[in-house]
């Protein structure tokens, strides 16, 4: 075991990936010689070198077209947005194209294609450069939307989408980039499975369920909770399309109430999509309505009090808990 | 040589003997293009009797610049378009009775009754589609001549986009990558003086078009689209220009489509001494002229030749109307790639009832 962060858990990931398969390349906005805008990609220049690790013009429409073009020829191309916020301009070539060729072409053409860097809230960036997108891209139906919380998931995860052979949208955190945990060596090839979410919390009390940063929001209030004599199971969802529907339906069978907790915004997030499931398929296990945390349906604004108040933090989440559990 | 574009990039001077076909090489070109006129009528009038649905956009009056283009190209080439697509699809040797069935909607069809007229595709002839977003296609085409680059395949890629299309944001990013990263793509605009209903002077600031390539430091030339051999020889250069120096090129060929921009306009835009100035220069007929002039062939050959292709349009229209609608099952078909190094993704069901 390796204790790294977030950043060397995925600069690990890309390279070892790399170093395996000769497609496999990176592109994106100062991906090289700057060693990447949160320093994801820092060494892989030195390491593989300007054919495989390719600074591009600010020109997300452009270079995610040309790594789908790319990937339909056989490549396996890492795109690396220095935010998923200004994945917007591409958000045509990724829907359109990395979304839909495969199917329009009868399964001719296949999509290897990753899709990945930082998004979310909480920094202060304001309304442009806060977007958590995973419900835009899992409303694709071809596309995998993978969200870790953790360095261990990120780089196993990672590796997987990279050997993946569909189109996958990699969704980070900026705020978990410096996040440390245990992650396995580098010589034991650590994979881990694609769709398949992971309790990182027992309990029997109630069921919290989250992705990405905002598990670490549940993760928080489940301590809190606990210190009231709460027992919170909390879920981390890991992939959010497609997601581990088992996993959330065994954990409300035994408590029978769930809290989902999530940066998207409430209309449309995936966790209406939860709810939605749940509701129609374990109707008669739950005992309380399904309650979601999610971001507030405003733009993010920039000032560091307002913000907080939009974003699943640990006081709206305790008072969903209060409210689902009396 | 009508380089409009750069300083830096001269042109290789192709010697036209690309013209130099034997006879029968010169008789195969008008072929491409008459299969190309008498599948779209046939497609036309399938249109009219709804068994083609949707969208249907007919090449007729185009058939030199896709037959042109593409018969200077090589196996390994690679050839990407946008909607307006049967004519590139016949003229790179797609069969043309699963193009009918496509355009059927047939489980038979090129795509299996998912792409429809604007979504041909054949991995078998490096055919990468049939693109329906007007402009989206232009950065895949330089991402496939990336990825000829990378691999080393020696090929290179033609990318067609309309006159209208030459203002999306993403075909400038596509122009400029494919410049600054030397990519073996050749952009072709194929000008037919209208997008839609909207005349390119309507359209388009700082014509000709071709003047784009200045911007990018890119060679640009331009050819007669009417004109056979002009679009050869000019495709010609541009392709060596892409195999032997990596160098992309944006070409603008001028060319006129005489139908409406799709089956359900019935184009009032225009006027009809324009539509007929055009029709005078039909680029099949003048490409007979030329070959019974050189008496590659006779008149019977011609009639022959007409009377044959009828009949094959007839056969794949006949051929699409019996195959089979695709089965129910396959709506969820095609959508993923089976997985190989990492276990199957279990892919949640979201669909009810
Ligand atoms: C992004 C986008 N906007 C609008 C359309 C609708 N549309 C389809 S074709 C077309 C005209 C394009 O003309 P041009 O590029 O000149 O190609 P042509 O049809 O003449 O071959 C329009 C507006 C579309 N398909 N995609
Ligand atoms: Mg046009």
């Amino acid at each position: 075991m390796q204790t790294i962060t977030m950043r060397e858990a995925l600069n690990q990931a890309m390279a070892e990936e790399m170093a395996r398969d000769e497609r496999v390349f990176l592109l994106g906005e100062e991906v090289a010689e700057y060693d990447g805008a949160y320093k994801v990609s820092q060494g892989l220049l030195k390491k593989f070198g300007p054919k495989r690790i390719i600074d591009t013009p600010i020109s997300e429409a452009g270079f995610t077209g040309l790594a789908i073009g790319a990937a339909t020829l056989g490549l396996r191309p890492i795109v690396e947005y220095m935010t998923w916020s200004f994945s917007l301009v591409a958000y045509d070539q990724i829907v359109n194209n990395a979304g839909q060729i495969r199917y329009m072409s009868g399964g001719q053409f296949s999509v290897p294609i990753v899709f990945r860097g930082s998004s979310g809230g909480g920094l202060q960036v304001g309304a442009t450069h806060s977007h958590t997108p995973e419900n835009w891209y899992g409303s694709v139906p071809a596309l995998t939307v993978i969200t870790p919380a953790f360095p261990d998931d990120a780089k196993g995860l990672l590796k997987a989408a990279i050997r993946s052979n569909n189109p996958v949208c990699f969704i980070e955190n900026e705020k978990l980039y410096g996040f440390k945990g245990e992650v396995p060596d580098s010589d034991t090839d650590f994979l881990v499975p694609i769709g398949k979410g992971k309790i990182r919390r027992e309990g029997d009390a109630i069921t919290l369920l989250g992705n990405s940063a905002s598990t670490h929001r549940a993760m928080e209030a489940a301590e809190t909770l606990a210190k009231e004599g709460i027992e919170a199971e909390v879920i981390d969802l890991r992939t959010i399309k497609p997601y581990d529907f088992e996993l959330v339906a065994a954990s409300v069978a035994k408590t029978h109430r769930l809290v989902i907790v999530e940066e998207n915004k409430p209309f449309c997030g995936w966790g209406a999509q939860v709810a939605y499931d749940i509701q129609r398929k374990c109707f008669d296990e739950l005992d309380a309505p399904i309650t979601r945390i999610t971001g507030l349906d405003v733009p993010q604004p920039y000032n560091g009090k307002l913000e907080a108040a939009v974003m699943p933090n640990e006081e709206r989440i305790l008072a969903a808990v209060h409210d689902v559990l009396q | 040589m009508s380089a409009a574009g750069t300083k830096s990039v001269k042109m290789p001077s192709v010697a036209k003997s690309v013209l130099d076909l034997p006879p029968e090489g010169k008789r195969d070109l008008y072929r491409q293009m008459l299969l190309i006129r008498r599948f779209e009528e046939k497609a036309g009038q399938a249109f009219t009797q709804s068994k083609v649905k949707g969208f249907c956009h007919l090449y007729i009056g185009e058939e030199a610049v896709g037959v042109g283009t593409i018969s200077v190209l090589e196996p390994r080439d690679a050839v990407i378009t946008a909607y307006r697509d049967h004519g590139h699809a016949i003229a790179r040797g797609m069969e043309i009775k699963p193009l009918m069935a496509e355009l059927f909607g047939k489980a038979t069809g090129c795509s299996r009754g998912k792409g429809g007229s604007m979504h041909f595709f054949s991995k078998e002839k490096n055919f990468y589609g049939g693109h329906g977003i007007v402009g989206g296609q232009t950065p895949l085409g330089a991402g496939i001549a990336f990825a000829q680059k990378y691999q080393g395949t020696g090929g290179v890629t033609l990318c067609y986009l309309g006159d209208g299309a030459v203002n999306q944001g993403p075909f400038h990013e596509a122009l400029n990558l494919a410049a600054l990263w030397k990519l073996p793509v050749i952009y072709i605009i194929e000008n037919n003086e209208w997008s839609m209903g909207t005349s390119l002077a309507r359209s388009s600031a700082g014509l000709p078009l071709v003047n784009r390539a200045h911007g990018y430091d890119m060679a640009g030339i331009t050819a007669d689209g009417m004109d056979l051999d002009d679009v050869r020889v000019k495709t010609a250069e541009a392709v060596a220009l892409a195999r032997s120096e990596s160098q992309p090129t944006l070409m603008e060929i001028k060319t006129y489509r005489y139908r409406g921009h799709s089956m359900s306009d019935p184009g009032k835009y225009r006027t009809k001494e324009e539509l007929e100035a055009h029709l005078a220069k039909d680029p099949i007929h003048l490409y007979q002229q030329k070959l019974l002039a050189a008496k590659v062939a006779d008149q019977a050959w011609f009639d022959k030749l007409d009377e044959q292709i009828r009949a094959q349009v007839q056969e794949a229209y006949e051929y699409a109307d019996a195959s089979p609608e695709p089965e129910h099952h396959t709506l969820y078909e095609d959508m993923l790639t089976p997985e190989d190094q990492i276990p199957e993704i279990p892919r949640g069901n979201y669909n009810h009832f």
